[in-house]
This record gives structure tokens, sequence and C-alpha cells, in this order.
């Protein structure tokens, strides 16, 4: 069952959907490139992301300046390969404190139920009941307008698409027959819930993630397009979109097209995946 | 009392313990302020004294517990705070930049049901058709588009390229004078009033940030509305209504098609909460004076009060609206009763 056992037969179903599903090979490729570009982008690129040169401000695209240069004349391309590397770093950490807080309280929820269940339960609807993305601005607004705020506001708001979904996960097999011979196998109630029962929420949660990572993305961008966290000069898709905005009535759009379409590059491909993980974890729950 | 009447009031309660909470993560926020809000409510300008006489007046000197009390019945009377920036309530705020926000997010959640509530019958009546896979494209497409971004190229495209629409800046070209405030609406005050033109330069403000919004709710209303209509065509009663023999227009829309809806009913709660948050980049992009662009001018000079209170009102307004979709099914679909009766 579980992709991590990484049996042949596990395999050879992979192989066999990325062969019925190009699509979702694509996504791997692209998925590989944002990897490329956020480890090795900032040694790649040709130009300082942040050196400006003032004579040479606002130049259209072309063959020095792949993407053009901004209103301080610093090269585009430059800035949005650089800025690779601080999107995916706020929404992987975002999505992976959500997945361990999520997978810790769900877990406990489902497994031993009663009282805590309900309290949990009364949390994450709580935490639903707002729109996530004005929460996030609020929690931001809170705590104080840096980075790591923005990476604790994006993993808050996911935290309850976690919860809910070990909570589930871990409940119908709460007296499932393996779990009663590993318990008469004389193994204490953590050591059955993680290494015999969490383990099964895995693949959906590997589907969870990958769309989450989009979305994060988004957010967190979303944020620093409203001037939250990511603070100028940095090189970020957001606010580069944000600052580029203002030149786009005047013609200027290289400014924020090409971020912005980095930004839709990233979660166009964290969405495929999703869908594509999903095809290979859950072949019954394709839409 | 009638079963459906007890399921709509267990549904009321339900929303009870929701709200408390809303309350308690709104209060958190507040005391959680960057450093002493003492302080900060002080101003740049001062001392010792009058940072005490500040906390007690705000009742920061008080025992958690008892603030807590004091921010309820605040709360309750309706005191959201003093917005810094205009020195206004914040309620008083909120109030009169409501309709603004409410304006534009209704006109794009009419027009994206009107384009993805058929697209998506229509691409799981024809499986596999042209249509289904531009429903797939779209919908994968759809959830990847930043809203802030589309609204950027739809500005470059059709004001700056094309030269349509009209420059981006509120809800009304400065050559036209404001309806007199009706509803607030100014499509519907226009036409109230009569006054024709200010009506259709309204509508042309109104267009790219409706279109905007509409493109980013779009792909979940029509994933929604497909996978719902492929669930009730394969349903037995729709295979009953086959073999009686109706034609499949019949069983389409009249026995499908009004099942499927409810589904997308519910869907249309979990929507309006994205379009809010949207609702905030879309309302900067194109400097709309609704609450959104309210709270982001808000954090920029960090008037606290103002976003905490746009926050509240946020979380007041969807819970508000969730229970009102709930109750509406209920009167819809006579089969739920909450589990109540």
């Amino acid at each position: 069952m579980s992709v991590t056992t990484g049996s042949p037969g596990t395999f050879s179903h992979i192989g066999y959907v990325l062969r019925g599903n190009p699509v979702t090979l694509l996504s791997f490729v692209m998925f590989a490139i944002l990897i490329i570009a956020a480890v090795l982008g900032p040694l790649l690129v040709p130009y300082d992301p942040l050196a400006s040169e003032a004579a040479n401000a606002l130049q259209p695209p072309s063959w020095a300046h792949w993407f053009g240069t901004d209103n301080l004349g610093r090269d585009v391309f430059s800035r949005v390969v650089t800025a690779t590397r601080l999107d995916l770093m706020i929404s992987i950490s975002a999505v992976t404190l959500s997945l361990v807080a999520g997978s810790i309280l769900g877990a406990i929820a489902g497994y031993w139920g009663g009282w805590l269940d309900a309290v949990l339960n009364r949390v994450m609807d709580t935490i639903m009941a707002f729109p996530l993305f004005v929460l996030a601005m609020g929690i931001v607004a809170a705590l104080g307008n840096t980075v790591e705020n923005i990476v604790y506001a994006t993993a808050v708001i996911n935290t309850p698409f976690y919860a809910r979904l070990v909570r589930a996960e871990v409940n119908i097999r709460r007296e499932a027959g393996f779990v009663h011979a590993a318990k008469l196998a004389g193994n204490s109630d953590i050591r059955v819930l993680a290494m015999h029962i969490f383990p099964n929420a895995l693949p959906p949660m590997m589907v969870q993630m990958s769309l989450n990572l989009g979305w994060a993305i988004l957010n967190a961008a979303g944020l620093s397009f409203i001037g939250l966290g990511v603070r100028p000069p940095t090189a970020e898709w957001g606010i580069m979109v944000a600052e580029g905005a203002n030149f786009i009535v005047s013609g200027e759009w290289w400014l924020a097209v090409f971020p912005g379409l980095a930004l839709m590059f990233a979660v166009f491909t964290f969405n495929l995946m999703g869908d594509g993980l999903r095809d290979i974890v859950d072949p019954r729950q394709r839409t | 009392m009638s079963p459906r009447l007890k399921g709509i009031l267990f549904r009321m309660a339900q929303a009870i313990p929701v709200v408390i909470g809303v309350v308690v993560i709104g209060f958190v926020l507040t005391r959680a302020l960057p450093g002493d809000p003492a302080v900060y409510f002080a101003g740049a300008a001062a001392d010792a004294a009058s940072i005490a006489e500040i906390r007690t007046m705000l009742g920061l000197d008080l025992p958690l517990p008892q603030q807590f009390l004091i921010y309820v019945g605040d709360l309750l009377s309706g005191d959201f705070g003093q917005s810094i920036s205009t020195g206004q309530p914040v309620i008083a705020d909120l109030a009169s930049r409501l309709p603004a926000s409410l304006e534009l997010t209704l006109v794009a959640l009419l027009l994206s049901c009107a384009i993805a509530i058929p697209l998506g019958v229509m691409a799981a009546t024809r499986p596999g058709s042209l249509v289904d896979h531009a429903c797939r494209v779209l919908v994968t497409a759809g959830v990847s588009l930043p809203t802030f971004f589309t609204g950027v190229v739809l500005i470059y495209i059709f004001y700056y390229l094309l030269g349509i629409a009209p420059s981006p800046l509120g809800r009304l070209d400065f050559i036209y004078i404001e309806p007199d405030r009706i509803t607030g609406f100014y499509l519907i005050d226009s036409a109230l009033a009569g006054d024709v033109e200010t009506f259709f330069a309204a509508l042309r403000q109104l267009v790219l940030p409706a279109i905007t919004l509409a493109l980013f709710t779009l792909a979940p209303i029509a994933r929604m509305t497909r996978a719902a209509m492929l669930g009730a065509l394969s349903a037995d009663f729709v295979r009953t209504a086959r073999a009686a023999g109706l034609t499949g227009r019949t069983v389409r829309y009249t026995y499908a098609f009004r099942n499927a809806l409810l589904p997308v009913v519910t869907t249309l709660g979990m929507v309006f909460s994205f379009t809010l948050g949207a609702n905030v980049l879309v309302e900067k992009v194109f400097a709309w004076p609704g609450i959104g662009s309210y709270a982001v001018e808000a954090l920029v000079v960090s008037d606290y009060a103002a976003v905490q209170g746009f926050v509240l009102a946020m979380a007041f307004l969807f819970v508000a609206l969730n229970l009102l979709i709930d109750v509406t099914y209920t009167l819809i679909d006579p089969r739920i009763g909450f589990e109540a009766s």
C-alpha cells in the first residue's frame, strides 16, 4: 500500500502512471528546475541582484538583460532567479512546520479521542472560521512584520488541513487488526501510533503537502505584495510584482510580468505534482 | 416545534462556540502586539507618566481574564477600537467602506458562477470531450493564478495596450460625482437615481477588478460543479429516470443538475472565504476603496487596532455567511435535519 515501502509493485505502478500521464512527469521536471534555481541560482545569475545602475534603468528585455532592468537599473532576470530560494524557503518551512504540528495534534486526537479530540476540533474549526489570508495578515501584524512571522502565520493557517487529515486516517485504524496485533506483541501506545498507524497517513499527506506548497507560496507572495514580511531591496516575487505594478500603467511591463510568471510557474508545478501524486497514491480519487 | 426549525436552531447553536473562539483569537492577537501596547498607543513622544496613564486607561494593568471580559463587553457594544490613521472608530470606517468591497465581491461571484457552473455541467455530461479538457486546464491554471498578478496583467492589456479600460483608480472616475448614498452600492444607487451615465462609469471601473476576482474563484466552483454533476449522473435515481424513458435533457437538468447544485452551494461558502482574502489584494491593485485596502493602508502605518478590527469583522462576516448558507441548505433540501430530530 504505502509508497514509502518501495516494493517492485509500487515502482511499476509509478512507472505506469507516469507513462499514462506525461503531465506528471513534466511536473517533476519543472520541480527539478525550481530546485536547481533555488540551490544554484545565486551562483548562476549574470548580475548581482542588488546592484543598481542608474544609467541603465527601465531598459526593456535585451540580450544583455533577458528580462530587462528595473527602475534602479537592477537586472530583473537575476532578481527573479535569486528570489526562488527565498520564496521556496518560506513556503517549504511553513508547510513543514504545519505538517509536523498537524501530524502530532491529529495523531493524538485521532488515537486517544475524548476531550482532547473535542478541544482540538474546536480550535481547528475556529482557525478555519477566519478567511485564512486575512488571519495570516492579522497574525503577521500582531507578531511583527518579519519574514519568520510570515512563515509562522502561513504554518498556522495550514495546520488544520493536516490535523484533520491525520486525525481521520488514525481514527479509522485505531481498532484495526494489525494495531491489536502490534499491541499484543508488547508495543507501547506511542510506538504503535508512530510506527504502525501513522505511516498509513503519509501517502495522502504527500498529496496534501504538494498542493499546500503551491498555496503557501501564493500566500507568502500575497503578504509581501501588500507590504508584509520581506522588505525591499530583497528580491522576492511578491514584492517585485508590487514594485513593478507602479510601472505597468506607463507600459514598463517586464518589471511585474517576469516575477509574476515565475510565481505562477512555481504554484503550477506544485499543483500539477499534487494531482499527479494523487493519481499514484490513490487512483480512485481522480477528478 | 417542527424538525426543520429544530434543525435550524441546532445549527445556529453550533455557531456559538466558533464565535467565542473567534473572539478569543481576536483578543490574543490584540494582546500579542509587538512590544508594549501602552507604549505603542501613547505615541512616540510619550513619557513614563503618560504611558502609565494610557495603560490604566486601556485596562492593561488588570489581570488577563478581566481584560478579556472588558474586551468582550467592548465588542458587544460595537467598539472595535479607534483607528490611529483616520481618527475614527474602526467600526465606522469599516461600515463606510464595506459596500465597496461587497459590490466588488458579489459582482465577481455572480460572474464566476455564470461561467463556472455551465462549464462544470458541460464537462461532466461529456467526459473526455474538448470541454472536459478545457475545464481541467482551467481548474489547474485557475488555482495557480496569483490574483494580484492577474490584476496587473489585465491593467496592462486593457488599460495600457488597448485603452478600453478606465484608469485603475477606485470606484469612479473623478469627473463623475458619487451617487447619493442609499445602499452604498454605486451600481444600485445610480440606477435608483436614474443616472445612466454614472451607472456606466461605475460599471466600467468595476469590470476589471471583478474579472480578476472572478478568474480566481472560477476554478473551485467549476471543479465542484463537475464532481457533483458526475456524482449525480451516476446515481440510482438518474438511472431509474433514464430507464423510465425520460429524455436526456430532462434527466440532466431536472433530475441530476438540481441535486448537483446542493454541494455547489456549500462550496460557495469556502469560495467566499478565499474571495475575502483575495479581495485585499485586488483592492490594492485597483486602488479600490474597500475594507481590504483600508486594512492594507492601516498595516503600512502600523495602525493595529484597525487591522485587528478588520480581521475580526471578516471572521464574523464569514461565520454569518456560512450559517446563512447552511440554513438555506436546510430550506432547499428537506432531508437535512442536522441530526437533531
